[in-house]
């Protein structure tokens, strides 16, 4: 038996949770540097399975499958596609800068009880959570991805609830209430999502007899396993409702706003780049696979959903006083594209959507990580507290200005690629749903720029004057993601290869072909 | 010589001439009896205990005593199951009164095992503060004083502790084992008052809150009886039907595949307004006992007045030993009657799970809250039980056992959280507990974690297989409530975790004792069959899975 590469990437991180959280209370240095080692092992590792997968090979490679719990049907079945490798490999590689840019978010302010200790959970539970996602996106069997699934949302509970912003408008009383508002708002909301979804797994049980996906997938294409359209329809519905929970689609969308404004800037990346997407990738690998005919018959409300989601998403933003919520308002925009590329049901779309997860990862964490920086000094979250910080800071000021122009898919940056495939993709099959959605594009421009006005230009503000510049540490964590997104920007090549082979194989599932040039149907 | 054989026996020996000769020698397994007779015995020792040894080692004596009588008679459960009398061997014994088969054994392991860590709860004398140089457990220093009288002050100042709580837990114990196995409708009856009259007394020792504890003791005694009453008229009257008490004749009088058992009783017999009479006032008394919605109005009262140790027991076993009767009840006696009977479970599934999830939402105090949510879970537990498959009966043995774990272990953390009047389980006193005590809070917040059939633990993997064999047993709209109100369950859960993890600690708030090794070792199997059975449950189902034939 080979070595089990893929187990390697998820039970890593695991040890390194378990191992950070045994650290004594007084060394918490070591268990920050701890939790660095393992996540940047997990990079590497995360790199050779990008490296050993060969995008022409078989669909699902580096595969493993063992007998589970054999009462259930379930196996312990892991296999990645390219857009498992993809996010496979996003997730790893941003995890190393969550934890670096959290550095001295969990420092305890009060000795309180001598085995409290803060530091020592707040690393582990993000190395925890890069463990589960990890291994949700590299399940193939159903049920093995429902149990990490939902297994994510308590870490990620903890940590939206347990570690929040230092400073708040309203006081430490008021932040605290706030912060276990938006932790239990998130977890109710995708509780509820995730135990809809386990009555659809269990029919899915009920009606196919298995949980592995390539099994039912293949029963479903030979028509060994007929599902009626209506059983279908329902376990869709099961299914897509906590993708869209998740991902979050308007009007599902609410907690995101809460979690992210209370969450610490690391935190936010940690639940918009990483572990949303599992819902936006689920519904690629399972939606569309399992039930391919349900998938096209709900294909038109989803879209009218995503195209909401983007203009909504976008207009909010306009008008957020707050940056944190305002990135978050950005998010469901995107998501939105997203959500837009998968269900246009083109190879374009889905390329692009696929893409997009990337691609809106790094931009979003690049954003979102300069934005908790620069409100870590100040001790504000609202945009009328700054004012003229790239006279003071202009590194600063710079880098958020390049996460802000990758945010609104300025060409040249990696978004704008992906944006460009989604709306192509759309636009060849539904037109006027790709107009609109174009929008959303138009009223990013128009929230990034006026957030950048804001806080960046005109008079520098008294409270900022004294700011200092990006430190070191900080450096380290925005120069790669800045280069990154230039990179993929210029040269996006090294992901489509990857991807577009699975974006053909999740296309014939849904046995759709993309549509003909209209110029050579003229002919 | 079969059952009805022994009911009629007076009528037979009238008529005989020589009635002496006539009547067999009755024939018992002694082996097959052998862990119910172990536990029986060791409760007779413990009264003996408690009569002859002097007070100052009666501690010691009676808690080596039940544990080593509980893990023999775990020992005897393992042999018999290794032995095949689960599946191969299965069999009727003792006249046709007890059966011998795979669920009995099954429950029974689980009730003796739940027991075992019960007792280490029970045994506990370091949470309360020494009085006069004792150290003192739980329980009333002397049950028989007064509240707030002068004896009983004279007694808590004496330092008086009393240990009849040993035995009285063994013959509880001996009860439920004989519950869930028992053969025919006597038996059964039987066995429920066996088990129910020390609990009744149990729940009124608590040594703190008294008064409580003894309204705890008199409602669950007053609404027990009544159960216990309806359950009695219920056996009359199934018995009028049927003309015997015996499961397997009541099931083929219900088939039709036997008529005229007992010419005595010609007049009653085949009358279906007995069969359906009786067997709805069965199925109340035992609805009674799991605690299910409308029957559930005692759970929290007493979960709340009762000694948290004996709760904890309780809340365990209690509902272990009577949903196996009630299983063996609908599958062996009443299958012919499953057209009659399962529109109703439904309705009691389905207001059970919503009616104890919605209520707990508004409970303030923990040890109500676990109430409610029990409730809920039996409700959960009812959705595996309508299934009536063999799956069916595999996924209740598999909640029960997972369920019973985390529900003594749960109780157990409640009764290290304390303040100056004993146990502080008022909600808001638990504010801020996860920084003060990190590890007492976290272990809850896995059992609670467990409650909320959150995946990786065994709450997840006992809720998967009821509402998986709910679902292939043709009750998906069960798992759609099924699911919906955990989800309402889940929100009180979480809100348990968040006055615990994000809220500020109250200055006055409680202290957590530092507990001996008993409930230290209560506790931790509790968190290891959590994570064992939530992990790799394959082992545990495969158990269940063979276990879920019963014999007939």
């Amino acid at each position: 038996m080979s070595f089990p590469l893929l187990t390697a990437t998820a039970v890593l991180p695991a040890i390194g949770a378990v191992a950070t959280a045994a650290v004594p209370a007084a060394r918490r240095n070591a268990a920050k540097a701890l939790a660095l080692l393992f996540s940047l092992v997990t990079l590497a590792l995360a790199i050779v399975v990008l490296v050993r997968f060969d995008p022409g090979g078989a669909r699902y490679q580096l595969t493993e499958s063992h007998s589970w719990i054999a009462e259930f049907g379930v196996r312990y079945e892991l296999g990645v596609d390219g857009i498992g490798v993809a996010l496979v490999a996003l997730t790893a590689l941003l995890i190393p800068f969550v934890i670096l840019a959290g550095w001295h978010d969990a420092d305890p302010l009060e000795t309180g009880s001598k085995r409290w200790r803060p530091t020592q959970g707040f690393f582990a539970l993000i190395l925890a959570v890069e463990a589960m996602v990890i291994l949700s996106f590299e399940a193939t069997d159903v049920f093995l991805f429902y149990i990490f699934f939902e297994a994510m949302l308590i870490p990620m509970y903890f940590l939206i609830g347990g570690f929040g912003d230092r400073a708040h408008e309203h006081g430490e009383e008021a932040a605290s209430t706030q912060r276990s508002y938006a932790a239990v708002k998130f977890l109710l909301y995708n509780l509820v999502g995730g135990l809809i979804m386990l009555a659809a797994v269990i029919g899915l049980y009920v009606v196919a007899g298995n949980f592995s996906l390539a099994e039912i997938a293949q029963a479903r294409a030979d028509g060994t396993l007929h599902m009626a359209t209506s059983t279908e329809r329902w376990l869709f519905l099961g299914f897509f409702f906590a993708f869209a929970v998740k991902a979050p689609l308007w009007p599902l969308h609410t907690w995101l706003p809460n979690a992210m404004g209370e969450a610490t800037a690391p935190v936010a990346v940690l639940i918009t780049a990483v572990v949303d997407k599992v819902g936006t990738f689920a519904m690629l690998r399972f939606c569309l696979q399992l039930f391919p005919e349900a998938s096209k018959w709900a294909t038109p409300v989803i879209l009218v959903l995503a195209v909401i989601s983007i203009v909504y998403g976008a207009l909010l933003a306009v008008g957020q006083r707050d940056i944190k919520r305002l990135v978050a308002y950005a998010s469901i925009s995107h998501f939105g594209f997203i959500i837009l590329g998968i269900f246009a049901m083109t190879s374009q779309g889905q390329s692009g959507a696929t893409l997009y997860m990337v691609n809106h990862g790094i931009s979003t964490a690049a954003l979102m990580l300069v934005a908790g920086f620069l409100i870590s000094r100040r001790g504000s979250r609202l945009i009328a507290d700054y004012g003229g910080v790239q006279k003071v800071a202009p590194v600063l000021a710079g880098t958020f200005l390049i996460g802000g122009l990758a945010t609104l898919s300025l060409p040249g940056l990696a978004p704008f690629v992906s944006e460009f495939l989604v709306l192509v993709g759309t636009f060849a099959r539904y037109p006027a749903i790709g107009i609109i959605a174009t929008f959303g594009i138009v009223l990013a421009a128009l929230y990034t720029l006026v957030l950048y006005q804001r806080t960046m230009t005109g008079p520098v503000k008294p409270e900022v004057s004294a700011m200092p510049d990006l430190r070191a540490r900080e450096l380290v964590v925005v120069t790669p993601l800045i280069v990154l997104l230039i990179f993929l920007g210029v040269y996006p090549k090294p992901v489509t290869d990857i991807v577009n082979p699975a974006v053909k194989q999740t296309l014939s599932d849904v046995h759709k072909k993309d549509p003909k040039p209209e110029v050579e149907a003229a002919k | 010589m079969s059952a009805s054989a022994v009911h009629s026996l007076w009528t037979t020996a009238a008529t005989a001439a020589d009635p002496i000769s006539k009547i067999d020698t009755p024939k018992i397994e002694y082996g097959q009896l052998s862990p119910t007779l172990i536990v029986v015995g060791a409760a007779i020792a413990g009264v003996l205990v408690e009569a002859f040894v002097p007070r100052k080692y009666r501690y010691h004596a009676q808690l080596i005593l039940s544990t080593a009588a509980l893990i023999v008679a775990f020992v005897a459960v393992v042999m018999l199951a290794a032995d095949g009398y689960g599946t191969t061997k299965a069999r009727i014994a003792a006249m046709g009164a007890i059966a011998v088969d795979g669920p009995a054994l099954f429950l029974q392991g689980t009730i003796l095992l739940a027991a075992l860590v019960g007792l280490f709860t029970f045994a506990e004398r370091r949470l309360d503060p020494e009085a006069h140089g004792t150290r003192v457990d739980s329980f009333a220093a002397q049950a028989a004083s007064v509240p707030g009288s002068e004896s009983e002050q004279a007694a808590v100042k004496a330092g008086f502790t009393t240990t009849e709580v040993f035995p009285l837990l063994l013959f509880a114990v001996a009860g439920m084992l004989v519950f869930p196995s028992a053969n025919d409708l006597l038996t059964l009856f039987i066995a429920l008052e066996v088990f129910s009259l020390p609990l009744y007394l149990l729940c009124a020792l608590a040594r703190r809150k008294r008064l409580m504890s003894q309204e705890a003791a008199v409602k669950y005694f007053l609404l027990g009886a009544f159960a216990s009453a309806f359950t009695l008229f219920g056996i009359a009257l199934l018995y009028g039907y049927a003309g015997s008490v015996s499961y397997g004749t009541i099931a083929q009088v219900v088939d039709g595949t036997v008529q005229n058992v007992n010419p005595a009783l010609a007049d009653t017999m085949g009358n279906d307004a007995l069969l359906l009479v009786g067997a709805a006032l069965i199925v109340m008394g035992l609805l009674f006992k799991v605690g299910a919605v409308p029957f559930h109005m005692w759970t929290p009262d007493v979960y709340q007045g009762a000694p948290t140790p004996v709760t904890g027991f309780m809340a365990a076993a209690t509902k272990v030993a009577a949903f196996g009767a009630l299983l063996r009840l609908l599958y062996v006696v009443l299958p012919g009657l499953r057209w009659d009977w399962r529109p109703v479970m439904w309705g009691v599934a389905i207001i059970t799970m919503l009616g104890g999830a919605i209520v707990a939402i508004t409970q303030t105090d923990i040890k109500r809250l676990l109430a409610y949510s029990s409730i809920a879970h039996a409700g959960f537990i009812l959705a595996g039980v309508i299934a009536t498959t063999p799956d069916g009966v595999s996924s209740v043995l598999f909640y029960l056992a997972a369920y019973s774990f985390v529900t003594i272990g749960a109780f157990a953390v409640v009764t290290l959280v304390r303040d100056a009047g004993g146990e502080a389980t008022h909600l808001s006193k638990w504010a801020g507990l996860g920084r003060r005590s990190p590890l007492v809070a976290a272990v809850l917040a896995v059992f609670l974690l467990a409650f909320a059939g959150i995946p990786l633990t065994s709450g997840f993997a006992g809720k998967f297989a009821v509402f998986k064999a709910a679902a292939e047993g043709g009750a998906a709209p069960l798992v759609v409530v099924g699911v919906i109100s955990s989800a309402i369950a889940a929100f009180f859960y979480i809100r348990v975790i968040v006055l615990m993890f994000f809220s500020e600690p109250r200055p006055d708030g409680p202290t957590v004792a530092v507990p001996s090794p008993l409930t230290v070792m209560a506790i931790g199997v509790g968190v290891a069959v959590t994570l064992v059975l939530g992990v790799a449950p394959q082992y545990f189902l495969d158990l269940a899975n063979q276990a879920g034939v019963f014999v007939r």
